[in-house]
């Protein structure tokens, strides 16, 4: 896949491009600043509470970019996104445990509270080297990605396509949320991790930890936009893009559609797994319902609502859809699901291609 | 006038159960006519005398008690036996207590004449009656042995297998003596088996090895356990059994016993796996409708079936009293309901949405949040509790190493019907035939004059009708809550494409093959790691054929 040799954030059409990034900047100043700098009692003061929930925005963002690689450009519909960025997830968590070190209700200095509870006396071999922070972002990264190599592999190769691929990914992570339910997995069972102390010595709990988390999110979105975009204006991005619209022509036009689709799916498992890996830290837990399957839907959702096959749209349409998620279930719990239910059902109507199809729309007139 | 009573019971056990059902009013009428006949009154001042008197005079009284013959002695004795014999400390009349499991605070009384519920009574206003273990024992034979004298075979079989588990020389020489008469086939083998077992500590090694050869058929895992200790070696390093050949034998007997035990164990594991295939069938083959046919993912799929399992509770909730009826009317309704339900949805979202299958997940996921939520404002978010008719619950014993319980035999059942059903409105009925035409060739079809969009609402509807009627089965099975549908949606697509989209018999081998699966993982690996199992195998089973066990051929199937 040989990527395009100009600069590519301004290749092709990307008057969006540059105001998402551009807007994406701006949060990431402002956010902090309103935080920290304006004081609590001006009416434009940031609670910690806002600035944990803009950092859970991004990284949902970010998953909504994963999929809408995958799915916008590729006509790859994944219904076990879940799958690969739980495990992302589960190697933050797994540093974060070790973390904890003797200040577990146990007090052990090695073992986590859960393994103590389970009368186990050493540390699993998987265990071993996550506390190094190094090996954590080294298996957040490997995790997602031998998975998503393995599995694309088998079924790219075996050419199961469309509904058939969507419910095999289901049929993934729902095998795998029960695997990780189970105790004797070593990763904490029903609960998860959980009641995490710092990262690299920095107090998850003070704001300024939480401030940094914020702006490693953004660079890392801003980052896997600018990798996303890059990878869809190449060669191999014109590719995919026919793979998605005539996936047999283009295996006859000699191009070998298994591994564009194995390699891009790859690329997609890790920025997911990456997201859920900086989302773990701001939220303080990780447990295997991650690996719902509703999970996985919902990431769907955001992008058919933000407009798929645009990148900028999917980001939007995760920011929009969990903003009115935050706010309904806050507001009007009764009213939240019938608000989200007939969403979808409205915008798959009315708006096949989302509010980034409704924008482009508007600019042509 | 007893008798008459026991012959109904009879009859009642040989399953004649509404007989019975008619006949109770009229009994109930005659009886209090009766009730201080004048052996009533001799029984019931024998039972008064046990109030205070001596273990040893006790033996005595017990022994009158059986002699009155009154239809009552098992009973009471059975509860004497039982520590549930009181009497009121008010007016020191004896009593039974129907249970005092868990110490509870108020005791159910029942009358020990009429054996009639006779209202409850505060624990502290009773006083038991004692036993002690020489008593026990002594009531343990003059129960069994009435059990012995009941005309009924059933009660015998009951009996004789109540005195299998303490034989003594008392009890072995009533089994002897009831041997000669017995006429009953099953009673009778019972009894050898119980002689033979006690013929094992016989000191005659000849009387030993005839008693192993009578027992090598038996299933009974005492009888198993009783021959294996023959050929162990008691800790001095002597073997327990003395005689060779006795020990050859007994080690024959066992491989023999335990070859059948792991038949029928074995058939047991495959009639489990037959009854979650069975569920998964019946959740998946509505699907295999709208999905396989219409090619619709249609996540709300498992809200349907929530809506069927809803239609029973609001039928059962509207005819109090009559469980076993408002669940057979569910049927039809929970279809006519779903069905509307489905129609309704083809007609408003999913006509636009053909031929976009991706899209369809989309909009029937929000359908779904919609009509669970819909559910949660109506009924409340808690779980609603649909009752199951007598007649479903309950074990059927084939035999000792094999028993099926009820509900299960009928889910396969229920299952078989409601897709033969299906079979024949698609394959022969004018609906059917419209049906797989437009699935083949819409174009041509439609060419044809078959209105296209009406059998695409029709066709939705039945899906969706046949989701209701295993909403059903499900409301019988599992809680019947909101998130009943989320709980099944998943297996049931891994069904169909298991079984291969569009293709009714697909899903019925997938979903038997799966739950079959399944249930044989689950001795070795757990519930949870079996299920874990199944879905390895079914991702690597579809790399190997990428649409399922049948695909579809031809044309249509190039569209997907």
């Amino acid at each position: 896949m040989e990527l395009r040799r100009q600069p590519w954030i301004l290749a092709g059409d990307d008057r969006r491009s540059a105001a998402f990034l551009g807007t994406l900047l701006l949060v990431a100043i402002l956010v902090p600043i309103l935080n920290g700098a304006v004081p609590p009692t001006s009416s434009i003061h940031l609670s910690t509470y806002a600035l944990t929930l803009v950092g859970k925005y991004m990284c949902y963002a970010m998953l909504a970019l994963a999929v809408d690689l995958i799915w916008g450009y590729c006509g790859i519909l994944s219904l076990g996104h879940a799958a690969f960025f739980t495990l992302g997830g589960y190697a933050m968590g797994m540093y974060l445990m070790r973390q904890i070190g003797p200040r577990g209700v146990y007090g052990d200095p090695v073992l986590p509270d859960f393994m103590v509870f389970l009368n186990w006396h050493s540390l699993p071999w998987f265990w071993y080297g996550f506390n190094h922070f190094v090996v954590a972002v080294v298996m957040m990264v490997l995790a997602p990605g031998l998975l998503a190599l393995v599995f694309g592999w088998l079924t790219f190769r075996s050419r199961v396509t469309g509904v058939y691929f969507s419910i095999i990914t289901q049929a993934l992570s729902y095998a795998l949320m029960l695997a990780f339910f189970r105790n004797d997995m070593g990763f904490g069972g029903n609960n998860g991790f959980t009641d995490f102390k710092e990262i690299l010595g920095f107090d998850l709990h003070s704001d300024s930890t939480r401030v940094g988390l914020l702006l490693v999110t953004a660079i890392a979105l801003a980052a896997s936009y600018m990798a996303c975009r890059a990878i869809v204006n190449s060669r191999a991005g014109r590719v995919m893009r026919a793979i998605r619209d005539a996936e047999s022509r283009t295996r006859f036009l000699g191009y070998s559609v298994e591994s564009f689709k194995l390699w891009v799916f790859v690329f997609s498992a890790v920025i997911a797994g990456v997201a859920e890996a900086l989302y773990v830290p701001q939220v303080g837990i990780i447990n295997p319902s991650e690996f719902a399957p509703i999970n996985s839907i919902e990431v769907v959702i955001w992008v058919a609502v933000g407009g798929r096959g645009t990148l900028y749209g999917a980001a939007i349409g995760a920011v929009l859809v969990n903003y009115a998620k935050t706010y309904l279930t806050g507001a009007f719990p009764e009213v939240w699901l019938y608000a989200l239910g007939s969403l979808f059902v409205l915008v798959t109507l009315f708006l096949p291609r989302g509010i980034a199809g409704l924008l482009a729309r508007r600019e042509k007139k | 006038m007893f008798r008459s009573e026991l012959q109904v019971n009879s009859l009642l056990r040989k399953g004649v159960r509404w007989l019975f059902v008619l006949l109770l009013p009229a009994l109930w009428g005659i009886l209090p006519l009766h009730a201080q006949s004048k052996n009533d009154q001799v029984f019931l001042s024998t039972l008064n005398e046990l109030r205070e008197a001596e273990f040893d005079a006790k033996t005595a009284i017990v022994e009158r008690l059986a002699q009155t013959g009154h239809s009552s002695v098992r009973a009471v004795l059975t509860a004497f036996l039982e520590d549930r014999l009181y009497f009121r400390n008010d007016n020191q009349m004896v009593v039974l207590v129907k249970s005092t499991e868990g110490d509870p605070a108020t005791l159910d009384l029942i009358d020990p004449v009429s054996l009639k519920a006779a209202g409850s009574l505060a624990a502290d206003q009773l006083t038991n009656i004692g036993t002690n273990n020489p008593l026990r024992r002594m009531i343990r034979t003059t129960v069994a042995h009435f059990g012995l004298g009941n005309p009924d075979p059933a009660v015998r079989l009951d009996a004789v297998r109540d005195m299998l588990r303490s034989l003594d020389e008392a009890t072995l020489s009533i089994l002897r003596e009831r041997a000669g008469i017995e006429t009953d086939p099953k009673v009778k083998k019972a009894i050898a088996a119980g002689l033979a077992l006690a013929a094992l500590n016989s000191s005659d090694a000849q009387e030993r090895l005839d008693a192993i050869s009578a027992l090598r058929g038996s299933l009974n895992s005492d009888v198993r356990n009783k021959l294996a200790g023959l050929i162990e070696k008691s800790p001095d390093g002597n073997f327990v059994e003395s005689d060779e050949r006795v020990r050859a034998a007994a080690g024959i007997a066992v491989k023999v016993i335990d070859q059948w035990r792991t038949f029928y164990s074995g058939i047991e594991t495959l009639f489990f796996g037959l009854s979650l295939g069975s569920v998964l069938v019946l959740v998946a083959i509505g699907l295999a409708i709208t999905f396989g046919v219409m090619g619709v993912i249609n996540m709300a799929h498992g809200e349907l079936m929530m809506i069927g399992a809803y239609t029973t509770y609001v039928v059962q909730s509207a005819m109090p009293g009559h469980i076993g009826l408002s669940i057979i009317l569910s049927i039809p309704a929970a279809f006519i309901v779903t069905g509307l339900t489905g129609i309704f949805i083809e007609r408003t979202i999913i006509r636009f949405l053909y031929g976009r299958p991706l899209e369809t997940l989309l909009a029937t996921f929000g359908l779904s949040l919609i009509l669970q939520q819909l559910v949660r404002s109506i009924f409340s978010a808690l779980n609603r509790e649909v009752k199951t008719p007598e007649w479903m619950s309950g074990t059927l014993q084939l035999n000792e190493a094999l028993s099926i319980t009820y509900n299960r035999l009928y889910i396969v059942f229920f299952t078989l019907i409601v897709f033969a059903i299906l079979l024949a409105v698609l394959k022969r009925t004018r609906i059917g035939l419209d049906i797989r035409a437009v699935a083949q060739n819409r174009a041509m079809a439609r060419a044809m004059g078959i209105r296209s969009e009406w059998v695409d609402a029709m066709t939705f509807g039945l899906g969706s009708g046949i989701a209701g009627v295993a909403g059903v089965a499900l409301s019988q099975l599992t809680n019947v809550g909101p998130n009943l549908g989320q709980s099944y949606i998943i297996d049931s697509f891994m069904v169909v494409v298991f079984g291969g989209v569009g293709n009714l018999w697909g899903a019925f081998l997938g979903g038997m093959s799966m739950g079959i699966v399944n249930k044989l993982f689950e001795p070795y690996s757990g519930a949870v790691l079996a299920k874990i199992l199944v879905l390895v195998a079914l991702i690597l089973f579809i790399q190997r054929r990428p649409r399922g066990l049948f695909p579809q051929t031809g044309r249509s199937s190039e569209n997907s």
